[in-house]
């Protein structure tokens, strides 16, 4: 019954589209740095920096807009030293992405504790505010949910177009496809692989910086040390539960975010209360395993994913 | 710019690169100092004095080392045969929470039965986490970095579930922290009066066992084959499947004695924060040893020496101690380019 109400009722739906805007950030830019062939596993750091970065910005007095710039100009900092490390210098992408995860993490920490030594709770910050579009929020269900969001949640739909349309629709996404699917191909072509990763890492690292800015920005308005929770793990997961599609990623996202709001309301319920609420926690982490298990077998992986490619070498 | 191996690097490349790393990084960590205001020379010998400069400082560093032993070698013997295991954290919480269940009057036996028998156990458990995602590797072909990087947040919450439940200590004032570990079930120290437990030693001699497996057995080669290239192994009748899931079990269970050891040698009970994520500077110790598991041990020390030198240091010069976790990232990544340059040269064109 509760059930029911719970999936009729329009905050529900709301507030799966605001859970799942700092994922579709994050899950489109790991799915251009693996489109076009490096796996970036420094996701959950750079998610930790831009939230960080995002945050510090407005609580020294910058404009939001330029928060959301400092953390995608900070996630693209660290993009480029992944790019550079992964890409020229061929090394192994496990483990540079580790350590940028923990570089940047710690980078975040380690700034957040000279700007404010001896805080125990975090300033709150002024965030984005809800903007209800005209006409389409008095729709039921879905004006709510869709039309009366952040700024920063309207990016994110946006950004799915956008990915979409550059990998698809253009001569860029085309060569960068293929460097992710057959980079000697590329190279034949006259295009540099080694530019095409490298930009697609940095692009694809901010966008992975606003994800994380969402959080402290749009969603909490606070920095916490680990406020990014895994998500940026959930977001490798849902690439590949998109077989490295955009739009299917997106819905992945949406699906999963549904999911994680499903059971914040499901522990309210009489029978909710009675279980722990662990249980409840782990359901993101779950699907996301199960989404592995369930896609693995039928996703086209980028042929040339985690494969270096050193110029004039077969 | 392109890179071409080099057949014989000299000398000069092989210890020089790898000391250029370290300075780069004692660089990096000069400036951060600098940024917070501190003097970098009179950090960094803080740092140093606080890690090594005296009886206690040693032993510390020596006891907070004894769980990156063993993670490290986890994910040293884990990453040879390109296994990515991430989730060494899960394991460690899987072998505390055995040893708190075993320890604490479940089996009425003497010491000397107790431990062994709950050190058995606790890698069973570590070893069994990791057969999860290791079969789904082999079986399903999901990719193990991320469902055992997930598995980290799964454990951590059933951890949480079973602190505020079933093993909740009645006597812990509301505290979630487990109920404490028998007399018998603790190990003892190595010397009277000396602050360093028995896990230290059970630590060299898991490096030393991992060492021979490694050098002197048949599993072992497989496991360098299998890391080399699987495909090529795979031909030469190596059985790359079976040859992965004995390394995840060997893997899972060497993570699960950090956690054995931290409740049965040193805290005495399992709270939350039992890992401050030594299960993921497992990673970093595992890489600045080249995954040799003898070099685990010199770098584990080196970098529990980097955490305990940092805390003290913080307490004195005020630079925040998360400098201990960025000077550890930036050796991580300068060492592994440093180990790339040694093998190859750059061609700018």
């Amino acid at each position: 019954m509760e059930l029911f109400e719970i999936l009729l009722s329009a905050s529900f739906w709301a507030a799966a589209v605001r859970i799942a805007s700092p994922l579709i950030f994050a899950t489109m830019g790991e799915l251009i740095c693996e489109r076009a062939g490096v796996l970036n596993l420094g996701i959950e750091g750079i998610m930790v920096i831009g939230a960080f970065a995002g945050w510090m910005t407005v609580y020294q007095g910058g404009g939001l807009w330029m928060g959301v710039g400092v953390a995608m100009l900070s996630g693209m900092g660290f993009g480029l030293l992944h790019a550079t490390l992964t890409v020229p210098f061929g090394l192994s992408q496990h483990v540079v992405g580790l350590g940028i995860t923990l570089l940047a993490t710690s980078a975040s920490s380690f700034a957040y504790r000279l700007v404010l030594p001896e805080v125990t709770s975090p300033p709150k910050i002024e965030p984005f505010q809800i903007i209800e579009i005209p006409v389409l929020s008095d729709l039921p269900l879905i004006g709510p949910a869709l039309f009366q969001q952040t700024a920063l949640t309207y990016l994110a739909f946006a950004m799915i177009l956008i990915v979409g349309l550059v990998l698809y629709r253009t001569p860029l996404g085309l060569a960068l496809r293929a460097a992710g699917e057959n980079p000697a191909a590329v190279e034949a072509q006259g295009l540099s692989v080694t530019a095409l990763r490298m930009g697609a890492v940095v692009v694809g690292s901010g966008l992975m910086a606003v994800g994380g800015a969402f959080l402290t920005m749009s969603a909490f308005s606070s920095f916490f040390f680990d406020m990014v929770n895994g998500r940026g793990w959930v977001c490798i997961a849902l690439v590949v539960f998109g077989a490295w599609r955009p739009g299917k990623a997106a819905l992945g996202a949406l699906l999963f975010a549904a999911f994680d709001a499903l059971q914040i309301r499901l522990q309210q319920t009489p029978i909710g209360a009675h279980l722990p609420y662990q249980i409840f926690l782990m359901v993101p982490y779950v699907l996301s395993i199960l989404a592995l298990i369930l896609m693995s077998r039928r996703a086209e992986v980028p042929a040339a994913l985690m494969v270096p490619y050193n110029k004039g070498e077969r | 710019m392109r890179l071409e191996p080099i057949a014989n690097p000299t000398r000069l490349r092989l210890v020089g690169l790898p000391v250029a790393a370290l300075a780069l990084t004692v660089l990096v960590a000069s400036l951060l100092a600098l940024l917070a205001g501190a003097n970098p020379f009179a950090t960094l010998g803080l740092i140093l004095e606080g890690a090594a400069g005296s009886k206690f400082a040693l032993l510390e560093t020596l006891n907070r080392a004894t769980p990156l032993i063993f993670t490290g070698l986890a994910v040293a013997v884990a990453f040879r045969a390109k296994l990515w295991n991430i989730g060494a954290e899960a394991q460690l919480y899987a072998g505390a929470v055995v040893t708190v269940l075993l320890g604490t009057g479940a089996l009425p036996l003497p010491s000397v039965l107790l431990i062994p028998v709950i050190a058995v156990a606790a890698m069973i458990a570590g070893a069994l986490v990791l057969l999860g995602p290791v079969l789904l590797k082999t079986r399903a072909g999901v990719d193990e970095v991320v469902t055992t990087l997930l598995f980290n947040f799964i454990m951590l919450l059933i951890v949480s579930m079973l602190l505020e439940g079933p093993m909740k200590d009645p006597m812990g004032m509301g505290w979630p922290k487990s109920a404490a570990l028998d007399k018998a079930a603790r190990l003892p120290r190595i010397a009277e009066g000396l602050r360093l437990h028995w896990g230290f030693g059970l630590a060299l001699l898991a490096a030393v066992g991992v060492w021979v497996l490694q050098t002197r057995t048949t599993l072992g080669f497989e496991i360098r084959a299998v890391g080399q290239n699987a495909q090529a192994a795979r031909f030469a009748g190596v059985p790359v499947n079976q040859v992965l899931v004995k390394t995840a079990l060997l893997s899972g269970g060497l993570a699960a004695l950090a956690g054995f050891s931290e409740v049965a040698g040193l805290k005495g009970n399992l709270t939350l924060d039992l890992s401050p994520g030594f299960g993921y500077t497992g990673i970093i110790v595992a890489m600045l040893a080249l995954l040799n598991p003898l070099g685990v041990v010199l770098s584990a020390i080196f970098v529990a020496g980097v955490f305990v030198g940092a805390d003290s240091m913080s307490r004195a010069a005020g630079v925040p101690t998360y400098i201990a976790d960025i000077l550890l990232a930036t050796a991580l990544l300068t060492m592994v380019l440093a180990l790339r340059l040694t093998r190859a040269r750059i061609h700018w064109r």
